[in-house]
């Protein structure tokens, strides 16, 4: 499953940004809630959220930028994370990552031509029991081998 | 009669189809026409044996394990015939890898379901806080000090020195901060017991607060960890509709309440002043220590920050008091620890107890050696920025002291273990390009130096004027660990030069032996 995120609207946008303004410290929760309904913090947010909390937009770019988690535009339409810290590695990850990477013809931190699949490392996901790990679209895959891996791109694929 | 059933609904059992069985279980239940009742718990931490399945008997539960969706109809059988099972544990209790845990903390993970207060509160959850609410400030800071708690997310600071601190701090507002940012490779402490025993860190939170004379928390949860998010959140909640969250809290005169913050994909946030940076909605910029949190923490205000497992450890410890605690553990490691057993292990998993197992007992006796049957070379312990111990660093007692004692750390707890199949090199390379990938770009060694060292080993790796470059990284580390602002850059030559210590053979190409003519 895909998610199915609103295109970007000032209006929806100005919204979401005065639902969590008055919060302290808000800006990483905007942020947060922005993308969760467009799919990406759109460069035309930024001076939005600048202003209903009295920043610089400057300020808010450096916030936004500073983050790996936010995206200035649409990831594909599944999004396949490969956990690539020791604990993965230990135990394979990085025959497995690059046996994704080939069968999907793009480099980790990529996507597709086609928009299908984003590829991306992701620095532990807490399941280093039961490594090597991923996440497609939020869902938790464990103890990946070469069978598994396979049938995640493949489902990523479609 | 409903027959009662338990399945995890932890990630890590998740994501090796807890889900599935689960549904397969009440589907295949449905159509027998048996009547069962699915209770999701936390996970028992015994991970390769998950998905695990425990039956409710009158002699207490039965473990079966690992379960896929295919065993559950021969299961069913087995259950309703009373008759051996091949994936059956036995008394789950009984399970020799959990009987010799020593669980204060991680006690009822795993037991309860989660999302259930009045569970919690039937498995002696809240005693702490209600000992607590009778005993006051000062008292209760006797208490967690005599305990000898340090902070268990890596630094090992007496936990009872730091809360003194912010209640003889005068300010209009104070803060509870609870770490939850834990973006260690090999650990996931943090993320079981928030899944698995969330009330226990509302209530260890809470006494923080009442102690302290604060009347916020915020619990900073990276948002690698959405099922814990989840978790917290709902109980949270549930909290507040029981009268422990909120005004007048178990019918008292305090106030408290919580709120979770979701991280946004920043390792350097888990180092508490970038978090506390991150948390007022800033660049996870580090601080300059002093000031100290506990003086000048979140918006300016003194703060309490602590890791998860330190709040996790405080009901226990005011519940049963400080000597029961403090009885175990050795040297200036009191208490217990739950440690992670992660990565190339057959038998990987949480493991609470006392500080003193020794690192070999941990990685070849409990955990049973590597799950690929080969060699274990090396083991790292303390997450990205711990050093790489060889095997005859095994003796290493688990405790502070001991591992600073021999140029490592023992950190939030994780050991990942590696097969002879590594190569070292690729792991030192790999300890300074984290970094440079997770550097918050404040101070130079950090910024500059991993990226210098990330180059500096790929010449080694090409075979370039070897023992110049590796001495050129060994005095780099040695600017990275004394100049830099916080633990990230300061700590990660640990695996850099541990790597470059034990396993020197890696780095520096086999000398051509001369075949004496015979």
């Amino acid at each position: 499953m895909t998610a199915a995120y609103e295109p970007w609207d000032e209006t929806r946008g100005a919204e979401i940004i005065a639902e969590h303004a008055r919060q302290e410290g808000a800006t990483l929760v905007i942020l947060h809630a922005l993308q969760e309904a467009f799919g990406y913090v759109p460069e035309a947010a930024i001076p939005m959220v600048a202003q209903a909390l009295n920043l610089s937009r400057a300020e808010v770019h450096g916030v936004f930028t500073f983050y790996h988690d936010f995206r200035h535009k649409p990831a594909g339409r599944h999004v396949l994370k490969l956990c690539r810290a020791e604990a993965c590695q230990a135990a394979g990850g990085d025959a497995l990552a690059a046996r994704a990477e080939a069968k999907l013809g793009v480099s980790l931190g990529s996507t597709t031509a086609d928009d299908r699949v984003t590829l991306e490392p992701i620095y532990c996901l807490g399941l280093c029991a039961t490594a090597p790990s991923a996440m497609l679209d939020g869902r938790l895959i464990g103890r990946l081998d070469e069978t598994r891996i396979d049938a995640l791109v493949a489902e990523a694929q479609r | 009669m409903n027959m009662r059933l338990y399945v995890s609904r932890d990630a890590g059992a998740v994501a090796v189809g807890a889900d599935e069985v689960a549904l397969a279980l009440e589907q295949a239940a449905a159509k027998r026409g048996v009547a069962v009742e699915i209770v999701r718990t936390g996970s028992r931490g015994l991970y390769w044996l998950e998905p695990l399945i425990e039956v409710a008997t009158p002699q207490g539960r039965i473990a079966f394990g690992p379960v896929t969706e295919a065993d559950v109809p021969s299961l069913l059988d087995a259950l309703a015939s009373n008759t051996p099972h091949l994936l059956r544990l036995g008394a789950t209790d009984e399970i020799p890898w959990l009987k010799r845990q020593t669980r204060l903390t991680f006690a009822r993970c795993g037991v309860i379901d989660p999302r259930s207060l009045d569970d919690y509160r039937a498995h002696g959850g809240y005693k702490g806080l209600e000992r607590a609410l009778s005993l006051g400030s000062d008292a209760i800071l006797a208490e967690v000090t005599a305990s000898g708690l340090r902070g268990r997310g890596g630094a090992g600071f007496p936990t009872g020195i730091k809360w003194k601190t912010v209640a003889q701090t005068k300010a209009d507002r104070k803060f509870i901060v609870c770490n939850a940012d834990e973006g260690d490779s090999g650990t996931f402490a943090d993320r079981m017991i928030m899944e698995g025993d969330p009330f226990l860190v509302i209530e260890g939170m809470t006494t923080a607060g009442i102690t302290v004379g604060a009347t916020k928390g915020y619990i900073y949860i990276r948002s690698e960890y959405p099922h814990a998010v989840e978790a917290m959140n709902a109980a949270i909640m549930a909290a507040r509709r029981g009268g422990y969250l909120g005004d007048k809290i178990g019918g008292s005169t305090y106030s408290f309440d919580l709120e979770v913050r979701v991280g946004a994909g920043a390792y350097v946030c888990g180092e508490e002043t970038s978090l506390l940076e991150s948390l007022e909605g800033r660049r996870g910029l580090v601080r300059a220590k002093p000031p100290l949190p506990a003086h000048h923490g979140l918006f300016g205000k003194p703060t309490v920050i602590n890791n998860v497992l330190s709040f996790a450890a405080i009901p226990f410890i005011l519940a049963e008091g400080a000597k029961a605690y403090a009885d175990f553990g050795m040297g200036r490691s009191r208490g217990t620890m739950p440690i992670q057993l992660a990565g190339n292990i057959r038998h990987g998993g949480l493991f609470e107890t006392a500080f003193g197992v020794t690192l070999g007992e941990l990685v070849d006796d409990i955990g049973g050696g590597t799950f690929t049957g080969r060699p274990v070379r090396a083991v790292q312990v303390g997450g990205p920025l711990g050093a790489y111990f060889p095997r005859a660093l095994f003796d290493t007692p688990f405790d502070y002291e001991a591992f600073t004692a021999r140029d490592g750390l023992i950190g939030h707890g994780g050991i990942v273990v590696f097969d002879d199949s590594v190569d070292m090199r690729r792991q030192a390379r790999f300890a300074m390009e984290f970094c440079a990938i997770e550097s918050c770009g404040k101070c130079t060694p950090c910024r500059i130096g991993s990226t210098r060292g990330v180059e500096t080993i790929e010449k080694i790796m090409r075979g370039e004027r070897v023992s110049e470059n590796l001495a050129l990284v060994e005095d780099l580390c040695n600017t990275m660990k004394f100049g830099s602002l916080c633990a990230l850059g300061g700590f990660t030559p640990y695996p850099v030069l541990s790597a470059l210590k034990h396993f020197r053979e890696d780095f520096v190409p086999a000398p051509t032996t001369l075949q004496a003519a015979e």
